[in-house]
């Protein structure tokens, strides 16, 4: 589908060739651009099947789809003519069971919706929980949720290359993004004690502080992690199958990205600059030196791209995070969202009904309604909570930013061949844990 | 050959710089322009305005708001071109009106806006799609009718998206459903070992290519049978 249709990126191929008198030759290599000044003879082409089309069903078990996403394509030849996506194999109601829960019983649910950025789903449901108790945490929690959140994002886009590269055939730079993963993984172990599913926040702060000597690891993360991009980068960004299997897919405009409700890299890969942390900031985004990248084209190359300058400006982030990381208390100072310490529960008898109060009957929210969205790595995550008066949201919902974005799939696969089917699902970064729900 | 796309800046039109809000009182505070904006062009359209968090939701008369929604979108000076969200709200005093909610914002002037429905009990629940200003609400309506049962009517194609097609059970976010589900454990396993998994080609997925003469022959049977699947 790219003949003729795309950048020409220059490429140079490591390899030689034999010319017929057995001296070595370099083989020219056009990518995305007319094959046949590059090849000789053509080859020959199947005899048009006359329009009979065929259909095939991709999922619900499929590794490609990256989860249980199952896709009915009508094809004509290899190009796909139709496709209706169908999700939902994972549903389990989290809106409803919310419902039945207090907001800090909420948490550990935010944890297993989009399971590559549990922590950062934590923190989005604790600021969307404060804004409904109309309370400000503390400056050191701030900062302890922007590390959060841009830890979080680096480890789910490091999920994303490596599971994009595995579906166009690269395998590499999966193992390094997964030993960074790793890194991460291990220091969100050392704070919170978990590393997937991490139920790290509260309503009014944070689970726990971070441990001593836990800044210098992350110092050496920030040290280290640039090398690996570096290192992914020169693996794919101008390499001619990475680039003549990505470069021209799944095109969307800037209107069209916008009417679709596109989010999050793939909304920025059209050329449409809308960032939460800039646009409708919160945790004090504002006051960051950050950049957001926008692409040109809009293609499944473009969100590469986006995606890999966002990991570095996530390290940005973080460099800026560790250096003004206040001392100071992590928890709000208001005794009916927070717990008395552990030590005190077990020995004092008003810190024990204290204790008692607060985790049977739970904090109670002013009468009221709030719809909080962060820049999730997927998009734009927002969770919108009615309150009336009890302990328990009268309704919980997610706005989930992959549900929104896939929707779009037939458009971005409609006239492109079933084998880029694969590589503009990846694109998209689905996770069905949020899809389903 | 792809023309690189005009990079859109959001907030082009906007006067203030964005800030995280801080001291957000429960209730109360400015008011979003564009609600006294709607007010001005649909006299009598808006029934109230209310302020909760910082937030301004508007709510608007059943029969006016896809034309609401299309002035808030197409109007230069409001140019809220970005859907984040269509849902749904029942109270637990039941005899509220079951609300619908369209989260709307504009990317140019940075705005926020809630526009809402209220459809009382007993009536139709049914509302106008926005399907048609926004691709973002394809999935959107379909999930709020599959959550909710709520009609969004002109959707091209209204159907359950999270569960199956075949759900007899209810709406799932219904007040009146219960946690557990309607069916008991054990006949929920049951249906489940009784489903058969194979015939999951609806009809009209496998009209769209005339591929139903080249299925074999026993699926084709069950199929033209109107076997249900995954009940």
């Amino acid at each position: 589908m790219t003949t003729g249709t795309t950048r020409t990126v220059e490429v140079e191929l490591s390899t030689t060739g034999l010319s017929p008198d057995g001296k070595p030759q370099r083989v020219p290599l056009v990518v995305g651009g007319d094959m046949a000044t590059a090849v000789a003879a053509p080859p020959a082409l199947e005899p048009d099947l006359e329009g009979e089309h065929m259909l095939i069903n991709i999922g619900p078990q499929h590794p490609a789809t990256h989860g249980v996403l199952r896709l009915v394509l009508e094809l004509d030849g290899e190009t796909v003519v139709r496709c209706i996506p169908h999700v939902g194999y994972l549903h389990c109601g989290f809106e409803k069971i919310g419902e039945y829960r207090q907001y800090n019983q909420i948490i550990p649910w935010t944890d297993r919706e989009d399971y590559l950025n549990s922590i950062g789903n934590n923190v989005a449901f604790a600021l969307g929980a404060e804004r409904l108790f109309a309370i400000d945490i503390t400056e050191r929690c701030t900062v302890l949720r922007v590390i959060a959140m841009e830890l979080s994002r680096i480890a789910s886009h490091l999920v994303w290359m490596g599971t994009t590269c595995i579906d166009i055939g690269a395998f590499t730079p999966f193992l390094w993004g997964f030993q960074e993963r790793e890194n991460i993984y291990n220091l969100l172990e050392g704070w919170v004690g978990a590393r997937l599913t991490t139920s790290a926040t509260r309503v009014g702060g944070m689970a726990a502080d971070i441990p001593d000597k836990w800044l210098e690891g992350l110092q050496g993360f920030i040290r280290t992690f640039p090398k690996t991009i570096d290192e992914c980068e020169r693996m794919l960004t101008r390499n001619a199958i990475w680039v003549g299997r990505t470069v021209g897919l799944g095109v969307m405009s800037p209107d069209e990205a916008i009417n679709y409700g596109l989010s999050g890299p793939l909304l920025r890969a059209s050329g449409v600059a809308y960032d939460v942390r800039k646009d409708f900031p919160y945790l004090d985004y504002e006051t960051y030196d950050f950049d957001v990248p926008v692409g040109t084209n809009g293609d499944v190359y473009d969100r590469f791209l986006v995606r890999v300058e966002e990991m570095r400006q996530s390290v940005r982030i973080l460099e800026q995070a560790v250096k003004r990381l206040p001392d100071g208390p992590v928890n709000v100072d208001d005794p009916r969202l927070v717990l008395p310490p552990k030590h005190k529960a077990t020995s004092e008898m008003e810190s024990m009904i204290h204790h008692f109060k607060n985790v049977m009957e739970g904090p109670r929210p002013p009468i009221g309604e709030c719809y909080v969205a962060v820049e999730s790595p997927k998009g734009e995550k927002g969770y919108y909570m009615v309150s009336d008066g009890s302990s328990k949201p009268a309704r919980w919902r997610i706005r989930p930013p992959s549900f929104v974005n896939l929707s779009a799939i037939p458009k971005m696969v409609e006239g492109h061949l079933l084998s880029d089917v694969i590589a503009i699902n990846a694109s998209i970064d689905i996770v069905m844990g949020e899809i389903d729900r | 050959m792809t023309a690189p796309f005009t990079i859109v800046y959001p907030g082009t039109g906007a006067d203030a710089t964005p800030a995280t809000p801080k001291r957000v009182p429960a209730h109360g505070g400015p008011v979003n322009p564009s609600a006294a904006a709607i007010e001005r062009r649909f006299p009598g359209g808006v029934t109230h305005t209310a302020v909760s968090r910082g937030e301004t939701a508007v709510t608007v008369r059943a029969a006016l708001v896809h034309d609401v929604i299309q002035w808030l979108h197409d109007d230069a000076g409001e140019s809220y071109e970005y859907l984040s969200d269509v849902t749904a709200v029942e109270h637990r005093e039941l005899a509220r009106p079951i609300e619908v909610v369209w989260h709307l914002r504009s990317l140019r002037f940075r705005r926020f806006i809630r526009v809402k429905v209220e459809l009382p009990k007993g009536t139709a629940l049914s509302v106008p799609s926005v399907w048609d200003i926004y691709k973002a609400a394809d999935w959107l309506e379909r999930e709020c009718y599959d959550m909710f049962g709520i009609e969004f009517v002109g959707h091209p194609d209204l159907r359950r998206i999270l569960l199956w097609e075949q759900y007899r059970e209810g709406f799932p976010l219904r007040k009146d459903f219960p946690l557990r589900g309607r069916l008991s454990r054990s006949e929920q396993l049951r249906n489940a070992l009784a489903a058969n998994p194979e015939a999951r080609y609806s009809m009209e997925e496998l009209s769209i290519a005339d591929a139903f003469e080249e299925l074999p022959a026993d699926m084709r049977r069950r199929l033209a049978s109107g076997e249900k699947t995954g009940e």
